[in-house]
């Protein structure tokens, strides 16, 4: 199929992969890496620092499986790109316990038995840690609205937001 | 995703001078819009020119009283930014009801104003579409258009304008603020949009060696009789059937000024400032904003799966006034429309 209003078209000599060097301080950690430009934040964590708790869904920023926290704030890192993020503090679910003790989020996930297959689960708590963070969901309507960008397919949702308020109130 | 160079600009006479070195790379931003194109293939620029880091993040107040919000900004920012909750709760309402809250960190204002008008063909690069490959027929107007246009529709395209900030921009009257060889220049938000006519492939009548660099709201924010009313499939994160922003100053009963536009229904933020003349003066009830809506829908076109959202858009549109009227806004987190 002919594509116009586009830079290329199949089959043309694409550019070679020229590899650009960033640092991201993943998880507390400084990570250099030497990544193409095309590679998302969400592929530079899974595939180059083996980092797989944070999970491809639809790769198209509707799930909310990838989410993760950068400079603090929740983002989908499968519509980043790494390159763009040299220098941020990315936080993903490997990172989220401190000193060897469970996150809030995660005990009160178990507590609530708030998954069922799991896969959602690194989105979700990482963007219940953004929630929480940003401070403006005050009623469990506020916080459905918020978590809106976070689906599961099982679901689990009434257990979700009940694990969200128990680490609310606690946080 | 095909393989693309990437550049950073440093400022913003830097970014106009890469993208006039090369006229088939994009500014990059927020990226929530262009990277999700550029992995189906819709958008291949040749390069990516990263301007987030470019010095149009703050918001300051003008010496006329209104706004100046750089093109960087995040929409989460700016949704909760102080001064337009106080001054501009639609804008803070229309924003919290778009998207969700991940993708408002990244997207930045500039970035909302140019994301594609756009419809499934677009993104389905096995169909024939317009406004991707101009002149392949387009692929909605006798498929699936259910969530397609009703309003300033061409024989070439009938795809919708997704945003919610925009609507609510196009009611206030915003400005956009661009910068490009030639220097600066500002747009009202009507001109920045266009209709697809027969030229769909352009969205916006910024010209491709230009950069947003503001969007400028006037002093008038209409902050205690407004609301943003969003109708969708499911209750949050989906695109609006139809939306309406809508504003009223009132003395007593009587509408002193209004204002409305809608989305979900055209290629672009949808206003018309001759039903607004039409409100002024009138006493601010149902029979009133029957007949705007009325007036509003005159020239509204159905196709075989959207003519439903021509009766949608007259209930919205009396419900929205109703709300603004009254001054009960609608809430974004509790969905119950009263």
């Amino acid at each position: 199929m002919a594509k116009t209003g586009a830079a290329q078209t199949l089959g043309e000599t694409i550019p070679a992969p020229t590899k650009i060097a960033i640092s991201l301080k993943v998880n507390g950690v400084d990570k250099p890496l030497r990544i193409a430009p095309w590679t998302t934040l969400l592929d530079a964590l899974r595939d180059h620092l083996d980092l797989t708790g944070t999970k491809k869904g639809c790769d198209h920023g509707q799930c909310g499986a990838c989410t993760v926290l950068v400079d603090g704030r929740r983002i989908n890192s499968c519509l980043t790109l790494a390159v763009m993020k040299d220098g941020a503090e990315v936080t993903t679910i490997e990172g989220v316990a401190a000193n060897g003790a469970l996150h809030p989020l995660q005990q009160a996930f178990i507590d609530h038995d708030s998954f069922q297959c799991g896969y959602c689960t690194p989105g979700q708590i990482c963007s219940a840690a953004g929630l929480i963070a940003e401070g403006k969901a005050k009623t469990v309507d506020e916080i459905r609205e918020l978590m809106s960008g976070n689906i599961c397919r099982c679901g689990a949702y009434p257990n979700i937001i009940a694990a969200i308020q128990q680490a609310m109130e606690r946080s | 995703m095909i393989n693309f160079q990437y550049s950073r600009a440093n400022d913003v006479a830097d970014a106009l001078r890469q993208i006039a070195a090369d006229p088939a790379a994009k500014f990059i931003a927020g990226g929530t819009n262009l990277i999700d194109l550029m992995k189906e293939d819709v958008e291949r620029p040749s390069r990516v020119i990263d301007i987030s880091r470019l010095p149009l993040k703050t918001v300051e107040e003008t010496v006329d009283g209104g706004l100046r919000i750089g093109a960087l900004v995040p929409n989460s920012d700016l949704a909760y930014h102080p001064l337009i909750v106080q001054r501009y709760p639609m804008l803070a309402s229309a924003i919290l009801a778009g998207a969700s809250a991940q993708l408002r960190n990244m997207a930045s204002t500039g970035g909302n104003l140019l994301q594609r008008t756009r419809c499934y063909y677009f993104y389905d690069t096995a169909t024939p579409c317009n406004k991707r490959d101009p002149g392949s027929g387009c692929s909605a107007l006798n498929g699936l258009n259910r969530m397609h246009a009703i309003l300033g529709t061409s024989e070439s395209c009938i795809a919708t304008h997704p945003s919610d900030m925009c609507v609510a921009l196009a009611a206030l009257d915003a400005r956009v603020h661009v910068a490009g060889p030639d220097g600066e220049r500002a747009m009202s938000f009507a001109d920045f949009h266009r209709l697809p006519g027969n030229s769909p492939q352009h969205d916006t009548n910024l010209r491709p060696d230009e950069i947003v660099t503001a969007v400028e709201l006037p002093a008038r924010g209409f902050a205690d009789n407004y609301t943003y009313l969003k109708i969708r499939d499911r209750l949050s994160y989906a695109f609006a059937l139809v939306s309406v922003a809508a504003a009223l100053e009132l003395e007593g009963d009587k509408i002193k000024a209004a204002r409305l536009a809608l989305g979900g229904v055209a290629h672009k933020p949808w206003r018309d400032t001759s039903v607004e003349a039409s409100l002024s003066g009138q006493t601010a009830n149902r029979a009133a904003f029957t007949a705007a809506a009325e007036r509003l829908l005159r020239d509204a076109k159905g196709y075989a799966h959207n003519a439903f959202k021509i009766d949608l858009a007259r209930r919205v549109i009396v419900r929205a006034l109703t709300q603004a009227a009254s001054g009960t806004p609608q809430s974004q987190s509790s969905k119950f429309v009263r």
